[in-house]
């Protein structure tokens, strides 16, 4: 399973891709393997501000509905549109185009508490 | 339940971890919940032909010359219609008329009867029927598999009617072969020794059949409005509550939860099992969210999910009787906020659409 190496990662499986100020959030190869078949994502509101470790989205696969923890806390400052109607991206590319929402950082230095690649595919046993 | 070590393992177990399945808890085993994508599994069931390790459920035989007689007054349907070599869909019920377990009995000989119980109940329901007629449980010693979908018949190549079951040599293997399944498309449930089942299990798969977990087994049999016991029938509700009382032959005589359920047949019954459809895209109904009407609770959802054949959320619930006639626009509370759902009649996939 693909852990890239320009990402930062949480203990719950989400991904954090850094541009400048801006947090792109996903969920990573191994997660959307362990859920298959996504059907539905409900990102949070556009506006909304997130709390780092908190829940803020869901991911519903065929058999259940899994909550997703911000990996650091800001602003939600866009929400992946195209997995209203095509959800499986998430599965497809979960890295690319299926990414979920995107955070301005309150502070960016949280970002040095995520988990490195090693690290995350140490958890994951890969 | 944490502890993998404490669940059971079917005789197939090896060849689900070596094919990549991904295992879960159910109902004390260790199962496939599915090996690559719930949704292609079951659209292989739908279109072409699925096998499923049914391996955890029951099987006990009940013989001798009280059978009958015994079993007729534990289960609800009227077992003297049960012609030899025939299959009957029939509940177990309590005093209440609240239902222990649902089952399929066969007619195997004229006073042999075998019984196909739920993985989760095998216990109560030995406990049960034990207590008015010795049961030989041959769970342990008894592989099964599920040959379910369009091509099944042509795959397995055997002459059989439909809710029959007979013995067939397959493959070199002494089987026992029932018409039946828990999926709406045509099928076979097969029973062999533990030791013939992984052969079973590979003949049937290089033939063409795709391997399909628990997760497919779900959505197909709820698209079909087949209850789960332990989630849309218990034992605290009632065949006639739950829809099934044409399983329910109130005039073959004495029968245990008989009084309750002819109250019931003759008061009606305040709540009912329905079948709703998502109206518009939604995140999918799932076990214990709140049925409203109007903001007003009525019910709770007791099985749901997104349906890979009609591509919408489907679920099954009680609500308040007044509110059960199909076309009834009700909502589901789904984190908070009320989405539009519309009961239909059952089953909510119709073979001919």
């Amino acid at each position: 399973m693909s852990v890239p190496a320009n990402l930062r990662y949480t203990k719950t499986h989400e991904w954090v891709r850094v541009e400048g100020d801006t947090a792109v959030v996903g969920i990573t190869d191994h997660a959307q393997k362990e859920l298959t078949d996504i059907v539905y994502v409900e990102p949070p509101p556009v506006g909304d501000n997130v709390e780092a470790g908190k829940e803020c989205a869901v991911v519903e696969s065929v058999k259940a509905a899994s909550d997703i923890y911000a990996p650091v806390s800001g602003e939600v400052i866009e929400a992946n549109t195209s997995l209203g109607n095509k959800p499986e991206l998430v599965n497809q590319d979960p890295y690319g185009q299926g990414w979920l929402f995107k955070v301005k950082m309150s502070d960016p230095l949280q970002v040095e508490e995520l988990l490195r690649p090693d690290e995350y595919a140490n958890l994951t046993g890969e | 339940m944490t502890a993998s070590a404490s669940l059971r393992q079917t005789p197939l177990h090896a060849l689900h971890v070596a094919a990549g399945a991904k295992m879960v808890p159910f109902g004390g085993w260790e199962m496939p919940v599915y090996y690559s994508s719930i949704i292609e599994e079951h659209h292989a069931v739908r279109h072409h032909a699925g096998l499923f390790d049914i391996s955890h459920m029951g099987e006990f035989i009940v013989a001798g010359p009280a059978a009958e007689a015994t079993l007729n007054r534990l289960l609800t349907n009227d077992l003297r219609r049960l012609a030899l070599g025939q299959a009957q869909y029939t509940l177990l019920c309590n005093e209440r008329g609240g239902i222990i377990d649902d089952l399929i009995i066969y007619r195997l000989e004229p006073d042999r009867f075998l019984l196909i119980v739920n993985a989760s109940n095998i216990a109560a329901d030995l406990a049960w029927i034990q207590r008015h007629i010795p049961v030989e449980n041959q769970s342990d010693q008894t592989a099964a598999v599920a040959l379910q979908g369009p091509e099944a018949a042509k795959l397995l190549g055997i002459d059989l009617p439909h809710f029959h079951i007979g013995r067939f040599r397959l493959f070199g293997l002494e089987c026992r072969v029932a018409r039946t399944g828990y999926t709406g498309e045509d099928g076979f449930e097969i029973l062999c020794s533990n030791a013939d089942a992984a052969r079973l299990w590979s003949e049937l798969l290089a033939r063409g059949a795709k391997p399909c977990g628990l997760g497919a087994r779900d959505t197909l049999r709820l698209e079909m409005c087949y209850p789960l016991h332990g989630h849309d029938i218990t034992e605290t509700t009632t065949p006639l509550e739950a829809g099934l009382g044409r399983f329910v032959a109130l005039d073959k005589g004495e029968f245990v939860g008989r009084d309750v359920l002819l109250a019931q047949k003759q008061k009606g019954v305040s709540r009912r099992l329905v079948a709703f459809k998502m109206v518009e895209k939604s995140p999918p109904p799932r076990q214990h969210y709140r049925l409203l009407a109007n903001g007003r609770a009525i019910g709770e959802v007791t099985s749901g999910a997104p349906s890979p054949s009609l591509g919408i959320g489907i679920g099954m619930g009680y609500v308040e009787s007044g509110m059960a006639a199909a076309g009834t626009t009700i909502e589901v509370d789904i984190r908070g906020k009320p989405f539009a759902a519309v009961i239909e009649t059952k089953p909510l996939w119709k073979k001919t659409t």
